[in-house]
Formats: C-alpha cells, structure tokens, sequence
C-alpha cells in the first residue's frame, strides 16, 4: 500500500486514541474550578493540589507504596518459579503458564471476589496489607512472562562452559543468569508497577473502606461531582504509565517481549 | 504453588455461592441453591443476555478495527512500531476509573466534543452524549481495542510476508490480497481473538456505571453491586461462578483453535 493512505489511518487511530486523553489534559489546566473545554486560562495549580491536598497526598502515597511492594513481590513469587521452569525443563511449564494467565484473562471482578472472600475467611478483611499480596498474585504474571522470556534468551553453550569449569548451580545463577536476566527483572517489575498503580476493581474489594489508592479515590470523588484535580491525576498517570513503557522500549526488546519474532529484525 | 494461589481464594468462592445469606450481616455456612435460583430470575435473565450482546457487539467492532491497523502495524519500521506500542500499552494500563472519567469528559456538555461541532457550525447547541447505549460502546471500545491489537500483533508479526507478495504478482490489489489471503488465512486467530475480546468486555465493571444508566449495567457491575453494596456476598459469589464458568469455556475454546492453527 502506498505510504500515504497508510499514514492517514494511523493519523485517524492517533486521534481517536488520544482525544479523551487530551480533552483530559486540557481540563487539568484550567483556571477556574469548572469542566470546561477548551479551558479558560492557564494553571498548574491543581498538579500541585495532589500534593498539598492532605487526602490526594495521601492516596498517592498509598498507590505508589502498594505497587512498589506489590510489584517486588510478583517478581520475588515469578523469579523461582521461571528459573525452576527453566533449569529442569519442567514438562508441565505450559500448565504452568496457562494457569498463570487464567486470573489475568478472567474478568477482574472474579479474582477480585475471590480474594475478598479468602481474606475475610481468615478473618484478615480490610487489612492494608491485604492488597499488597492480592495484588502481587494478581500481577504475578507479567514478572512470569518476562522472566521466561529472559531464561529462553540464555544461551546454553555459557552455562555448559560454567559448569565444564566446575561452577556449581549458585555459582552459574550469581556470575551468568542472573546478569543477563537483570533487564527482564526490571521490565517485569516496571510493567507490574504500572499496573498495580492503576488497579480498581482487586483493591477496591480488598481493602476499599480501609485504605484509599489513587483509582478509588477519583472514584470516590467522581461520585460527589468533578474537581479539576481528578483530571490531574489522571495526566500524571498516563506520563507515568508513557515513562515506563518507553523506558522499557529504550532499554529493552518491546516488540519481543509483546510476542513478535526478533530475528526478523536483524 | 502458584496454583493453590489462585485456587484457594476460587474454592472458597465457590463454597460461599451455597452459602446462607442473613439479612444484615455476612453469612453462615449451608448448601442451598437459594443463589442460583434467584439468579435464573427474569431481570437477571436479562443482564446476563444484555452483557453477553454488548460484549459481544464490543469484541466484534474491536476486531474489525484492530485487525486491518495491526495489520498495517507490523509492516511498519521497527522504530514505528515501538511508539505505538508505547502508545497502546499506556492506554491500556489505565484504570477503567480514569477511561470512564476521561471519555465522560468528553461526552459532557461543557468540555465535550460536541463544543467543537459547535464551533464549526455542524450543531447550534452543545449537549451531553452520556449517559447512554452509544456513550458504553464507545467506551468498552476504546478500552478493548489496545488489548485487540496485542492480542493479535504477535501472530500477525509472524505471517509469512511473501504470501502476501505471491498474491500481489499474482494481479491481486492490496485490498484484495487482504481480504482474500491474509482474512482466510488467520481464520483461527481472528476467531480466538473475538472470544478473548469477548471475554475482556465480560470483565467491564466501571465503564457502563459511569457512561451508562442502570439499564445498562452488566453482570460485572451488578457483582460488584451485590457484594460490596448489598452486602450480598452469596448471591455475587453465585454470580461470579457462574461467569467463571462461561469465561473459562470460552478462553478454554480459544485455546484449542489457537493450536490448531500452529499444528497446520
């Protein structure tokens, strides 16, 4: 197809795509505390609402405390289940798999039910902690993802030379798969991050009346009408979810990593 | 391990489905089919139907949308195709809270779109678009359709590109050698993807309370209804089984026609 029809369509996606993203970005601005588009003078002031404002703070605070710890803990559940996976050529690595993804293909609303109803079985309902390892499960399958990737990548021959050397198993995971896994790492905690922070549905069941992230907050506000500070908030999550993906495409495989053949590309 | 993870906090809901609700408190332990029962009523009926067509109606304009882009995507240069995957994923990793704010946004009357057509003269007066039928498609829609897109960027990544040039020397335009080489030949994946898709639509919890009415409230929001509101924990776990159980089918369902399509 020639070049520019082609450009057109994904103008016209490009649009669509970002229109509310825009029309969002352009209502955090205005000057008044009113939903108008296109806005009425120009102020950073609600951007620096989320940080004076002692309730919007706070679910900041909480967001970003829950995916920090959420996120390390996908990846510390994920690391020895991708490396066991790896090392013993498991046969059952696909079930393994497909179970993994089960929770993440399934409508949210069910986990979410589900850890409801395990966390106040044993009686722990509300607990802030809760949502950290709900979340962490929940996610557990990106780190997973990433990391299988990561072992595959592993050239064989390195680890046979380790071992001819005389390397023991903790020696070939300290000196040779652990430093060619360290991006995957990353790359799995980075996406887990992302995720975690923008998660309702698991949080909001888990731990919605004790502990307000940032999704239930601008729930919770949207319920008892607009402040422009929601509209902020918002832009600020869609940098930060921009910043890490493209980091990650910086540094990374994207394409790979999202299931396309890399050695088309060479 | 992983397992037990998820099967545990599964079979726990599974138990509270036949469980006993009390009236104002949580529940006690029974076996009783009172949930189900009262889930096979008329207005339930009628949920279940209309969150499996709108479901449905989602998945099938995601795919006809995503499909010819993704298509379009993967012959692009690498460097291209790394921003829009940028792009994609960042908007699918937000909340449905935020999707739901920001196309509410732009479907309200004082900041929404219908200001522009204003301004070009297309309409006299700016109104509000939501809530309605129209305003939950769109949005279901945009939500789906990054997920579309990398559902099916990587089998449309690895298609064969000189099945595409055989047809072309062959005489055919590039419309027809779309729609007769590369349509058939993903006939499989186009499928699976319809049903993955589906399924993701089942999941939409926020989108048809804040751009729709109640009319349009889906299973999912009525789950969350029943067990956070109504304190009805029995009755949403029974809900819950039961799209479990169709979600599982249908992604079980994918599964096969995915492999199959690799055996050949």
């Amino acid at each position: 197809m020639s070049a520019w029809p082609t450009r057109l369509v994904f103008a016209l996606f490009g649009l669509v795509l970002a229109a509310p993203l825009a029309v969002v970005a352009g209502v955090s601005v205005n000057e008044k505390k009113s939903l108008t588009f296109p806005p009425e003078g120009f102020s950073l002031g609600w951007f620096g609402q989320i940080f004076t404002d002692g309730e919007w703070f706070h679910a900041l605070l909480a967001s970003l405390g829950v995916a920090a710890l959420s996120s390390i803990l996908a990846v510390l559940i994920a690391l020895p289940i991708a490396w066991f996976l790896w090392r013993w050529h498991a046969p059952f690595a696909r079930i393994v798999q497909v179970l993994g993804l089960a929770p993440f293909i399934l409508p949210p609303v069910i986990t979410a039910l589900g850890f409801l109803a395990f966390w106040s079985e044993l009686g722990l309902y509300g607990q802030p902690w809760t949502v950290v390892v709900s979340h962490g499960i929940f996610f557990v399958t990106l780190p997973l993802v990433t990391l299988t990737l990561g072992f595959d990548a592993i050239d064989p021959t390195l680890v046979e030379a380790a071992t001819t050397m005389g390397a023991d198993d903790r020696a070939v995971l300290r000196t040779i798969v652990f430093p060619l896994i360290r991006p995957y790492i990353v790359s799995g905690l980075a996406f887990a991050f992302v995720l975690s922070l923008n998660e309702y549905i698991v949080a909001y069941m888990v731990v919605g009346f004790t502990l307000e992230t940032l999704p239930i907050k601008i729930f919770n506000a949207l319920r008892y009408g607009y402040t422009p500070t929601m509209a902020a908030v918002t832009v600020l999550f869609v940098a930060v979810a921009a910043l890490v993906f493209g980091l990650i495409a910086r540094f990374g495989d994207l394409p790979r990593l999202l299931g396309a053949w890399s050695h088309r590309d060479e | 391990m992983l397992g037990a993870f998820f099967v545990v906090p599964f079979g726990i809901m599974v138990a509270v489905s036949f469980f006993h609700r009390v009236p104002g408190g949580f529940y006690e332990p029974a076996f009783e089919f009172a949930n189900y029962e009262r889930f096979l009523t008329a207005f339930f009926g009628g949920v279940l139907g209309f969150s499996l067509g709108l479901s449905a109606l989602v998945a099938a304009v995601a795919v006809v949308l995503a499909f010819p882009f993704t298509y379009l995507l993967v012959r692009r240069p690498r460097r291209v195709q790394v921003i829009w995957l940028v792009f994609l994923l960042s908007v699918l990793s937000l909340s449905e809270v935020i999707i739901g704010f920001a196309w509410s946004t732009l479907f309200s009357r004082t900041a929404g779109i219908t200001n522009l057509l204003v301004a070009i003269g297309v309409m006299d007066q700016a109104v509000a678009l939501s809530p309605s039928f129209e305003a939950v498609l769109t949005g279901m829609v945009y939500q789906a359709f990054p997920y579309t897109v990398l559902v099916l960027y990587p089998a449309l990544s690895r298609l064969d590109p000189t099945l595409v040039e055989a047809a072309r020397t062959l005489g055919a335009s590039p419309f027809r050698a779309f729609f007769t080489v590369i349509v058939p030949g993903l006939r499989n994946t186009i499928v699976s993807t319809l049903i993955m898709v589906f399924v993701f639509a089942l999941g939409s919890y926020l989108l048809p309370q804040l751009l729709g009415r109640p009319q349009q409230w889906t299973l999912s929001v009525l789950i969350t209804d029943q067990a956070i509101y109504q304190s009805n924990m029995p009755f949403a776990a029974a809900m819950a089984v039961f799209l479990v159980l169709v979600s599982l089918g249908l992604v079980g369902l994918s599964l096969v026609l995915g492999r199959r399509e690799h055996a050949q």
